[in-house]
């Protein structure tokens, strides 16, 4: 049914017609939307037999999802940014321990600076804990992967994180179509978990083990990544049968035939990169997209089908790895090996910084000349930096970083506000 | 409460004699459909009072559900010695997740038997969760307050060792004033653990009102079991402290184990009671009063106290702290005072 939703509201609907079990809710912005959706619609009566339990942390609602996961309840829960930090310990136990819990991630800056606005460096920042995660574009593909994430998170009894941004979706009004109850029911079967606690068959889970089996259990966990590289298109075209929408899947491109130039990002920024394309294109210039849905597994073998023919690429995150640089670039080279022509590497919208499309039309521009340097920062002002770098170098006792750099941007600003009047 | 109107005791000791009780008033310890539910083989230390006390709550809970529960473990001595894979002492499902999270991961279990018990694919399974005295009043407080808070339907035992015994014997929120351990070593002008610190956990167990708090120690198998018993009997959070000698962690003789953790309760050190809503509703009753030196001198944790010029005012303090217990839980018999 088509609906004029909010982006949270349409991930809770969707999260509900998967007939979850047990949901654990803590609150944190941009996330809290989904959790008190999901509330309201087990307390109604509207998602039962359903436990909807109030944690007292993000360390307890993914410990929570645990034990229920393992005592075969389907289980979900959403967080962001410093709750999915304040978890990651219990993140990790659930990819080892092999439970097919679902989590959304609404993906936000990670502090300090406390920033509540989007970026991608709370997923990405457990991109090696062993779970699936999952990049949507739109509200409409939000909604659908989580259907999805439940089939493949059961079906190779692996965490599923879906990850979307944070305000850009999550409070975003827009027209999603949410599939009917016997839909979602005929494509995701009920939950029959491999490994269960169960007195009539007792068995241990969460043993110790040594260096004489460490290797294979992790290199087994691999292994099952790569066997979602192959689920995750087979589930995505299944869906695309039964409810005759694209979404999912490894990789996706846009434009790409005879594409010189391609652009490569994960999440909302892919609409604005589309627009620039699109603009970009009608100027004569061979430029396309290529849109990242499953961050992990990394579809390497995907990636370089997708750009054989490809001059350069600009990688455009929003995270980076400090001290080295770009985390999908860096996964983009590798998958690419020598072959793969120039790469650069952009980091933008840190902290909800808008990705604006003047902003990645001269980015892009300069990308086809060839003058973008290996790692750029686009929209990142200089002249502060500059400041707060020479005053580190004047005085001993420079202070608090972020603050010295707010008052910076204030005062600037104050300054010009007086100009204009 | 749990004692038995029966005198027959066995010369010397406390224990009553197995033959001498009707077979309904017999232990489970000592009944032939126990389940061993911890079994043998696993690597604890000789005289380990957490591996005696893990097998006698765990049997008593079993019996108490007719064999119809999971376990979920907290990291610790009882979690590495039990599971050395491919071996396995647990008979009974059993999960270990993390250090912290043991009764969250209990709520989850819970949680997920209720909902599979309303969709009618299983009856009634029970949830007991366990973990050590810094698994439990350190790392995985802020959850088990959580857990008690909600009144979430999880039985949680904690084993009382006075110290992180696993990694090598370093002071937690339970270790008694005094005691020495790795990290509070018997050096200095103020040697072993600091006085004023550390926290009695069955007391804000009772403060969080959960229909049922209670304490005990393995040298008392029938309270131990009754109490395990009754708890089974309650829905909703339930907590039970039992105390369980460590003869490594506090240098003490194996063999003497019962007899430390009976001395604990004998002089005070510890009490053994049971709360009902945040309310005290019984107290084990000390037999014999004993002056807290009988407890403290036969572990070496506590040997900087009794040198050639013993601490006779950091053994007075404690003797302070035993008192107060003893006034504060009624642990004598009101005709004895
Ligand atoms: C998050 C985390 N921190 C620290 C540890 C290391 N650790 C494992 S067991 C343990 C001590 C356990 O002490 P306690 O809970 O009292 O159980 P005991 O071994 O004494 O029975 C510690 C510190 C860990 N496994 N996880
Ligand atoms: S160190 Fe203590 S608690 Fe651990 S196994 Fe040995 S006796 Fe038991
Ligand atoms: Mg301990």
């Amino acid at each position: 049914m088509l609906k004029q939703i909010e982006g949270s509201r349409a991930v809770a609907e969707a999260v509900a017609l998967c007939r979850p079990d047990v949901i654990c809710a803590y609150p944190i912005s941009p996330q809290t939307h989904i959790v008190e959706g999901l509330g309201e619609m087990v307390k109604a009566g509207a998602i039962a037999p359903c436990e909807f339990i109030n944690v007292e942390s993000e360390f307890a609602a993914m410990s929570v999802a645990i034990g229920a996961s393992a005592a075969g309840a389907r289980s979900y829960t959403a967080t962001a940014s410093q709750g999915l930090l304040f978890m990651v310990e219990a993140v990790y136990n659930a990819s080892g321990l092999g439970l097919p819990i679902v989590m959304t991630v609404a993906n936000r800056a990670i502090g300090a600076p406390i920033n509540i606005w989007n970026d991608h460096s709370d997923a990405v920042s457990q991109r090696d804990s062993g779970w699936l995660q999952l990049f949507a574009e739109t509200n409409q593909e939000a909604a659908d992967l989580h259907i999805q994430a439940f089939r493949i998170a059961e079906e190779l009894s692996l965490p599923v994180m879906v990850c979307m941004d944070g305000f850009i979706l999550t409070h975003a009004y827009e027209r999603v179509d949410l599939p009917t109850q016997e839909m979602v029911d005929a494509f995701l079967p009920p939950y029959a978990p491999r490994q269960v606690l169960d007195p009539g068959e007792p068995v241990t889970i969460g043993t110790m083990v040594g260096p004489e089996a460490f290797t294979e259990v992790r290199y087994l966990a691999h292994e099952k990544q790569r066997q979602a590289l192959e689920l995750m298109p087979a589930v995505a075209a299944e869906f695309r049968a039964a409810f005759g929408r694209d979404s999912g899947g490894l990789v996706r491109g846009y434009r790409l035939d005879d594409a010189e130039t391609v652009v490569i990002a994960m999440g909302s920024v892919l609409g604005t990169l589309k627009d620039t394309v699109d603009e970009l294109r009608d100027a004569g210039v061979n430029i396309g997209v290529l849109g990242v849905v499953s961050f992990r597994p990394f579809p390497s073998a995907a990636v370089r089908a997708a750009l054989q023919s490809v001059r350069r690429l600009v990688v455009l995150e929003k995270y980076f790895a400090l001290g080295s640089g770009g985390v999908l670039a860096a996964d983009v080279q590798m998958a690419l090996g020598k072959n793969g022509g120039e790469i650069y590497s952009v980091i933008a919208g840190l902290g909800g910084r808008p990705i604006t499309k003047k902003s990645l039309r001269g980015l892009l521009e300069m990308a086809v000349r060839d003058e973008l340097v290996q790692l750029t920062f686009l929209d990142l002002d200089r002249t502060l930096v500059a400041k707060q770098l020479a005053r580190e170098r004047q005085t001993r006792r420079s202070g608090p970083a972020a603050e010295s750099i707010l008052r910076d941007v204030h005062g600037t600003m104050a300054r010009n506000e007086g100009k204009k009047s | 409460m749990s004692f038995q109107p029966v005198k027959f005791y066995q010369t010397g000791t406390f224990t009553v004699g197995n033959r001498l009780l009707a077979p309904e008033q017999r232990s489970v310890q000592a009944a032939t459909s126990r389940r061993n539910s911890l079994n043998s083989g696993h690597r604890a230390c000789q005289g380990c009072g957490e591996a005696l006390g893990a097998r006698y709550a765990i049997d008593a809970a079993m019996e108490a559900t007719g064999n119809r529960m999971v376990v979920v473990n907290a990291t610790g001595c009882l979690e590495v010695f039990s599971t050395p894979y491919p071996e396995t002492s647990w008979q009974i499902p059993w999960i270990h997740s993390l250090f912290g999270n043991a009764p969250a991961v209990a709520t989850g279990v819970a949680a997920a038997l209720k909902v599979k018990r309303l969709k009618g694919l299983l009856g009634d399974v029970r949830v007991v969760a366990q973990g050590g005295d810094g698994g439990t009043t350190d790392i995985g407080f802020g959850c088990l307050s959580g857990m008690f808070e909600r009144n979430d339907d999880v039985f949680y035992i904690c084993y009382d060792n006075g110290g992180y015994m696993n990694t090598g014997v370093q002071r937690s929120s339970a270790t008694p004033p005094a005691a020495r351990t790795a990290t509070t070593e018997a050096v200095g002008p103020t040697p072993g653990h600091a006085f004023g610190q550390g926290k009695f956990v069955p007391a804000i167990a009772m403060a969080h009102d959960i229909p049922y708090v209670a304490t005990a120690t393995v040298a008392d198998l029938r309270d131990l079991e009754y109490k395990v018993r009754k708890a089974m009997t309650f829905r909703g959070a339930r907590y039970l402290h039992i105390l369980v000698p460590c003869p490594l962690g506090w240098g003490a003789a194996s063999k003497d184990t019962l007899r430390i953790a009976r001395l604990a309760k004998e002089t005070g050190v510890f009490p053994v009671f049971e709360a009902e809503s945040g309310e005290l509703t019984g107290s084990s009753k000390i037999r014999h009063v004993l002056p807290v030196e009988e407890y403290l001198r036969p572990q070496k944790r506590f040997a900087h106290l009794f040198g050639p010029k013993p601490d006779v005012a950091a053994i007075a303090r404690l003797q302070a702290l035993a008192n107060r217990n003893i006034r504060k839980y009624r642990l004598l018999d009101e005709e004895a005072l």
